[in-house]
C-alpha cells in the first residue's frame, strides 16, 4: 500500500515543488535559449539564504524579504552571465557550476553569526505561516500536516502563475528570439538582435524563477541548509526536464512529478532489502545514469516527438 | 566624382534612382585596387587580421559603389570570409577603420551593424531549423516591441506590429517561392531552400548592403538561375550587393565590379571582364592550384578561419624541410 | 531540495571503478565494483600501532621558559581519553592507539601556571584528523606574539612550496581535460572522477589486495588509460558520429560525474580511506624555509617527467603533431590523411591515465574519498581556463599558478574557503583575457 501511497504523497509535497521550479527555470536556460546553467542550485541557494537571514537576522518583514531574494537572485545572474554570456556556452557551464559550489562553501562556512555553518538557517517562517488561512488542525489531511498544506497551495499557485507568463512570453517575439538563439546566435545576431541582451534576461528570469524554488523549499523545511544545495540538486533538476522534454511550458511539472513519482516508488520498493544509506546511494547512481540515457537515447524526453529528434540529426 | 552620381540620395535605398547611373559610374574607373568610387556605401581602410602571427587580411583600401553588385572572389584562403567577417563585425581587426553610410564601425557590435543596414548571409547556411519557415521570416523584423520582455506577455501590444511584419514576410516568401512551406520547420527545407530562406529573411530586416557569403554553395543546378535573378532584383529594387563567390559564372554574370583578393591582400578590381584577363588574378588562382581539390570539401566542412590555419601548417612544414 | 527522500549522502571512502560507454561501461563498473567488495573487508585487518600527539609549551612571556604541569588530553572519534601533562621541558607526548581518525585534543586551562595565558583565547580545543601511524605536533601558543609580523610571512615559502606541489599534481589531471578539450570541443564534467578512480584503485590494489604501492601505481595508470580508451571507443565515438552536439555531450558528461560519484560512494560506503605505505614519511627541513619529504621528492620528479614528456611529445611525435593539427582543425586534419578517431582514442587514453595518476598523488594529500573528482573539478576548470581551453602549457601553468595562489590565500582567508579563490580567478580571467594566459583568442562569430 505504501508503494502507492508514498510516492502520490512525495509527488505533490513541498520538495518535489520547489525542484519544479528549479527545473522551469532551467527549461528558460537550456530549454529555449540553450543556455547551459550547471548551478541553478545557487540562484535557490541565494534565494532561501536571503529570506532565511533577512527574516531570522535582521527582522525585516516576510514579503520584503522575498523581494530581497529576488533581487539577489538577479545579481547572482549578472555575476554569472558578464563574464560569460559574451563567450562558448562552456564557459557559462564551468562558471556556473563553481559559482554553485563556491556559495554551499560560504554559506557553510563563513558569517557564522548569521548563516549558522551546518546547522543551518532557522526561525524564519513565522511570518508566512501567519498568513495561513487553514482552519487549525492536527494531524494530516490528505496525509499532508496543516504548515505543508499551506505551502502547497501557494506553491502550486505560484507555479500555474509562472507556467501561465512561461506560455506567455514562449509565444511572443520575445520567446522567438531566445529560440533562435538557441539554434544558432549568430544568425540571431546577423538580424541585427543584441544576443548577449537576450541571454543576460533568460539566464536572470530562469535565475529568479530558481529562486522561488528556493523559497518554497525553505518554506517547506523551514530551515535553510547549506547542503541543500549541493551541485547534485541541479543536475536532479536538469534530469527532471529533460525526462519531460525541454521546452515546452509544462514538462518541468510533469519531469519532476514523474522522477520524484519514480524515486520515492524505488526507496520504498527497496526498503526491506537494503540499508537507507545504500537505498540513497543506489538511486543517485540510476539518476546520472538515467540523465546519460535519456541524452543519448531520448534527448526529446519521454513524450518528445520524432519530428524535432530528426532535426537535431541533420 | 560625377556629379549625378553624387546626387543620389544616400540612406533609402528604395528611390534610388538609377542602377544605370551608379555602374555607369563605374566604367570611368582605373582598374586597380583599392580604387576610390564616386558614391561608396561602404569603405574599409588598413583592415587587418592575423591569426596567431599569421596574416589572414591586410586590406589597404576597398570601397563598395553604392547600387551595384560588387563580387569578391580570390582563390581558396584568400581571407574572403574572413574579411567579411571584419566588415560585419563578427570578428575584430587588428586595426584598421570601416565605415558604412560615412558612420564609422569602430567597436559597434554585429547586430548593431545589421540594424544600420548592413545584414549578411553565412557561407554555411544559418537556418533556425526547430522554427518554422515563417518564425525564421519574422524574427529578421526590426524594432519589434514584443522583443522587449515586459511587453512580451500581453499580446494586444504586439499583435498589429506582428500581422503587418506576417504579411510582409509572406511577400517575401512568395517572391522566393517558398510560400508552400511557410509552416514546415527551417531544420526539414533543402539545402538550395535554406540558402533561399536565408536570403529572404536577410531583407525582412530591410537593409541597404545585402552581404551574401558563397550564395550558390551546395545549390542545385536547376536553383541556380532563379537564385541569380533574387540578386539581380535586389539591385533593382535599389540595394546594394556584396558577395562572395566561386561560381565564376555567376560572379561573370551578374557582378558590376569584382575585386580580387589573394593572400588577404586585394590584388585586382575592376568590371569582370577586365578582372578575369588580368594576369595577376590567372596567376593568383593557377599559383593556388593544390587548393582546388580542397574546394569542393572546403565549402561544406571548413569553417571561415581554415584559410589561415591551411596557411600556418604550410608554414609549419615549410620550416621543418627547411 | 533537502530532507525530502533523497538525502545526499557526503562522507567519503574510496575504491573502484570507472565509466565508458553505455553497455561497456555498466560491465566494467559491475566487474570492478564486484572486485572492490569482495576485497574491502580485508581493510580491517591492518595492525597499526596507533598515533602519538606531541608539543612542547613555551612561554613567550617569559623568554620562551618551558612551562610544566600543564595536562593534554587527546579524546578519540569513540570517546576514549588518553592525557599526558607537560614535563620539566615543557614536553608532553600522548600515545592513541588505534587507526587515527577524527580527534579533539584539549588543554586543560585550569591547570596553567598562574600569569601564563594561550594566546588566543578559545586555542585550547584543536579538532584534528590523525592519520594511522601518524605523529601529530601540536603547539599551543602562550604570550605575546613575538614575532607578529614575520610569523605570517615566514609560512609564506612553505606555502609556496605545497602549492606548488599541488598545483603540480593538479596540473596531470588538467593537460588531460585541456587536451581532450582540444581535439574534441568537449568539457568534460567527469573528469574529476577520472582522479578519483586513481585514488581509489591505487587504494584498492594496494591494500585490500596487497600489490606493493610501487607496483600498483602503474597498473592503476595502465587500467585507467584501458578504460580512457573503451570510455571513448563506446560512448563519445559512436555519439561524434551521430553528430550529438556539444552541449548534449556536456549533459551526458554529468550524468556520468552524477552516477560514478555515487558508485564509488556505494563501493566505498562514504568512508575516507588511508594508503598504508609511504603515508607519513619524516619531514626534511630546506634552509629553514619548508619542510619537505622523501615522498614529496618522487611525486615531484615523476610529474616533472610525465608533463614534460607529454608536452615534448606533443610537439615532437608524429602522433603529436597530429593531435594538435587536430585540435587546430579536425575537419582540415582529416583532409590531410590524419585518423582523426585514432587521435582522439590517444588522447583519452593519455588523458585518462594523466588523470588517475593525478589521483594516486592527490589520495596522499586528501585522503582517499569517493568526492576527490568534484573537489578538484573546480579547481581543474580554473586551472584550464586560466592557462587557456585546449593550450596544454597553459594547463600546466595555470595549475601551478592555482596551487599557489590557492595555498598563499591562506595567509588572508580561511582554509576552509580557499577554493572559493578558484572562482574569482576563473572570473577575473574570464573578465580580462577570456582565452585565457596563453589561450588563442576566439572569434565572436
Amino acid at each position: 500500500m505504501d508503494l502507492l501511497t508514498t510516492p502520490l504523497h512525495d509527488m505533490f509535497g513541498p520538495v518535489t515543488l520547489s525542484y519544479v521550479f528549479l527545473a522551469m527555470g532551467l527549461n528558460i536556460h537550456y530549454g529555449y535559449t540553450g543556455l547551459l546553467n550547471f548551478g541553478q542550485a545557487a540562484f535557490a541557494a541565494v534565494g532561501a539564504y536571503t529570506l532565511a537571514v533577512s527574516v531570522a537576522s535582521f527582522d525585516i518583514p516576510f514579503v520584503l524579504a522575498i523581494l530581497l531574494g529576488v533581487l539577489a537572485a538577479v545579481l547572482l545572474g549578472l555575476l554569472m552571465g558578464i563574464p560569460t554570456l559574451r563567450l562558448r556556452a562552456d564557459y557559462l557551464a564551468i562558471v556556473t557550476i563553481a559559482v554553485a559550489e563556491s556559495c554551499r562553501l560560504i554559506f557553510s562556512t563563513q558569517w557564522k553569526s548569521h548563516f549558522h555553518a551546518r546547522d543551518g538557517v532557522r526561525g524564519f517562517v513565522g511570518g508566512f505561516r501567519d498568513l495561513n488561512p487553514l482552519p487549525d488542525y492536527e494531524g494530516r489531511v490528505l496525509s499532508y500536516n496543516r504548515n505543508d498544506l499551506w505551502v502547497m497551495i501557494v506553491g502550486w499557485a505560484l507555479v500555474a502563475l509562472v507556467c501561465l507568463l512561461v506560455w506567455l512570453l514562449m509565444r511572443s517575439p520575445w520567446g522567438r528570439v531566445l529560440k533562435g538563439i538557441r539554434e544558432d546566435e549568430n544568425a540571431v545576431r546577423s538580424l541585427g538582435k543584441n544576443v548577449y541582451s537576450y541571454k543576460m534576461q533568460a539566464l536572470v528570469f530562469g535565475g529568479v524563477i530558481g529562486a522561488f524554488g528556493g523559497f518554497i523549499g525553505a518554506l517547506g523545511n523551514a530551515s535553510v541548509v547549506p547542503d541543500d544545495y549541493n551541485t547534485d540538486v541541479t543536475f536532479v533538476a536538469l534530469t527532471m526536464l529533460i525526462l519531460g522534454g525541454a521546452a515546452r511550458v509544462m514538462s518541468p511539472v510533469v519531469g519532476a512529478m514523474l522522477f520524484w513519482g519514480l524515486f520515492s516508488f524505488m526507496g520504498v520498493l527497496l526498503d526491506d532489502v537494503m540499508s537507507s544509506n545504500q537505498i540513497t546511494m543506489i538511486r543517485w547512481i540510476l539518476v546520472g545514469v538515467a540523465l546519460m540515457l535519456l541524452m543519448i537515447f531520448r534527448p526529446q524526453g519521454i513524450f518528445g516527438d520524432k519530428k524535432e529528434l530528426a532535426l537535431d540529426a541533420r | 566624382m560625377p556629379a549625378d552620381v553624387h546626387n543620389s540620395p544616400a540612406g533609402s535605398p528604395a528611390d534610388s534612382p538609377g542602377v544605370p547611373a551608379a555602374v555607369a559610374a563605374l566604367a570611368a574607373l582605373e582598374t586597380e585596387p583599392g580604387v576610390a568610387k564616386p558614391d561608396p556605401i561602404l569603405v574599409a581602410d588598413k583592415v587587418s587580421r592575423t591569426f596567431g602571427g599569421l596574416v589572414a587580411v591586410d586590406v589597404d583600401h576597398f570601397e563598395v559603389q553604392r547600387g551595384t553588385i560588387t563580387a569578391l572572389i580570390g582563390p581558396n584562403g584568400a581571407g574572403k570570409t574572413t574579411f567579411f567577417n571584419l566588415l560585419t563585425g563578427f570578428d575584430r581587426a587588428d586595426s584598421g577603420t570601416r565605415t558604412f553610410n560615412g558612420r564609422s564601425l569602430k567597436r559597434i557590435s554585429a547586430a548593431k551593424v545589421a540594424r544600420m543596414g548592413m545584414v549578411r548571409t553565412f557561407q554555411l547556411t544559418k537556418v533556425l531549423s526547430k522554427l518554422t519557415v515563417l518564425e525564421n521570416m519574422r524574427l529578421g523584423a526590426p524594432k519589434q516591441s514584443g522583443e522587449r520582455f515586459w511587453v512580451g506577455p500581453f499580446r494586444f501590444l504586439w499583435d498589429g506590429q506582428e500581422k503587418e511584419n506576417t504579411e510582409r514576410a509572406r511577400e517575401l516568401l512568395a517572391r522566393f517561392k517558398l510560400d508552400a512551406k511557410e509552416s514546415d520547420f527551417a531544420g526539414e527545407l533543402s539545402g538550395g531552400q535554406r540558402k533561399l530562406l536565408e536570403m529572404a529573411r536577410s531583407l525582412m530586416v530591410e537593409p541597404e548592403l545585402v552581404m551574401l557569403d558563397e550564395p550558390m554553395a551546395g545549390v542545385n543546378p536547376a536553383l541556380k538561375q532563379s537564385l541569380l535573378d533574387h540578386v539581380r532584383s535586389l539591385r533593382d529594387e535599389g540595394r546594394t550587393v556584396l558577395f562572395v563567390e566561386h561560381d565564376m559564372d555567376m560572379v561573370r554574370d551578374i557582378s558590376d565590379w569584382v575585386v580580387v583578393m589573394a593572400q588577404g591582400r586585394i590584388i585586382a578590381e575592376g568590371p569582370p571582364d577586365t578582372v578575369m584577363a588580368d594576369r595577376r588574378v590567372i596567376d593568383a588562382y593557377l599559383g593556388a592550384h593544390h587548393d582546388t581539390d580542397i574546394t569542393e570539401l572546403d565549402e561544406e566542412t571548413i569553417a571561415s578561419e581554415a584559410e589561415a590555419e591551411i596557411a600556418a601548417e604550410r608554414l609549419d612544414e615549410g620550416r621543418e624541410q627547411a | 531540495m533537502s530532507t525530502g527522500p533523497h538525502d545526499p549522502p557526503r562522507p567519503g571512502l574510496p575504491s573502484g571503478p570507472r565509466r565508458r560507454g553505455v553497455i561497456a561501461a555498466l560491465l566494467s563498473a559491475l566487474l570492478v565494483g564486484l572486485l572492490v567488495s569482495l576485497a574491502s573487508p580485508a581493510q580491517a585487518s591492518d595492525t597499526p600501532d596507533g598515533n602519538v600527539v606531541r608539543g612542547v609549551l613555551q612561554n613567550t612571556a617569559d623568554n620562551n621558559a618551558p612551562v610544566e604541569g600543564v595536562t593534554i588530553t587527546v579524546t578519540s572519534q569513540d570517546g576514549q581519553e588518553y592525557a599526558d601533562t607537560s614535563d620539566a621541558a615543557g614536553e608532553f607526548l600522548i600515545e592513541v592507539p588505534g587507526e587515527g581518525g577524527p580527534v579533539t585534543i584539549e588543554l586543560d586551562m585550569d591547570t596553567l601556571p598562574e600569569g601564563v595565558t594561550l594566546r588566543e583565547e578559545g586555542q585550547n580545543v584543536r579538532k584534528v584528523v590523525l592519520l594511522p601511524n601518524q605523529e601529530m605536533p601540536v603547539l599551543f601558543a602562550m604570550g605575546p606574539d613575538t614575532r607578529d609580523v614575520e610569523t605570517k610571512w615566514d609560512r609564506l615559502p612553505g606555502l609556496v612550496y605545497s602549492g606548488l606541489l599541488f598545483g603540480l599534481v593538479l596540473s596531470l589531471a588538467a593537460l588531460g581535460l585541456s587536451m581532450i578539450f582540444g581535439t574534441t570541443g568537449l568539457t568534460n564534467f567527469a573528469h574529476g572522477e577520472l582522479v578519483g578512480l586513481g585514488a581509489l584503485l591505487a587504494y584498492f590494489l594496494s591494500v585490500p589486495m596487497g600489490i606493493p604501492f610501487l607496483l600498483a601505481v602503474p597498473l592503476v595508470v595502465v587500467i585507467a588509460m584501458a578504460l580512457g580508451w573503451a570510455q571513448d571507443r563506446g560512448l563519445w565515438r559512436p555519439l561524434r558520429r551521430r553528430g550529438t552536439s556539444l552541449i548534449a555531450m556536456m549533459i551526458i558528461t554529468i550524468g556520468m560525474q552524477l552516477a560514478l560519484r555515487y558508485l564509488y560512494q556505494f563501493l566505498t560506503d562514504g568512508q575516507r580511506l588511508n594508503y598504508q605505505d609511504y603515508l607519513t614519511p619524516p619531514p626534511h627541513d630546506f634552509f629553514g624555509l619548508f619542510t619537505y619529504t622523501s615522498r614529496d621528492i618522487a611525486i615531484i620528479v615523476v610529474s616533472v617527467l610525465v608533463v614534460v614528456g607529454v608536452i615534448l611529445a606533443l610537439s615532437f611525435t608524429r602522433l603529436g603533431r597530429a593531435t594538435r593539427a587536430v585540435s587546430d582543425n579536425p575537419a582540415l586534419a582529416a583532409s590531410t590523411g590524419i585518423n582523426v578517431d585514432r587521435v582522439i582514442s590517444v588522447v583519452w587514453i593519455i588523458g585518462a591515465g594523466l588523470a588517475a595518476l593525478s589521483g594516486v598523488f592527490l589520495g596522499f594529500v586528501q585522503g582517499v574519498t569517493y568526492d576527490i573528482g568534484q573537489l578538484v573539478l573546480l579547481l581543474l576548470f580554473a586551472a584550464v581556463v586560466a592557462g587557456g581551453l585546449g593550450s596544454v602549457w597553459g594547463a600546466l601553468i595555470g595549475s601551478l599558478l592555482i596551487g599557489v595562489l590557492l595555498d598563499v590565500s591562506t595567509l588572508f582567508v580561511d582554509a576552509e574557503v580557499k577554493n572559493a579563490g578558484a572562482l574569482l580567478l576563473l572570473v577575473l580571467i574570464l573578465l580580462i583575457r577570456p582565452q585565457g594566459l596563453l589561450g588563442r583568442k576566439e572569434r565572436i562569430g
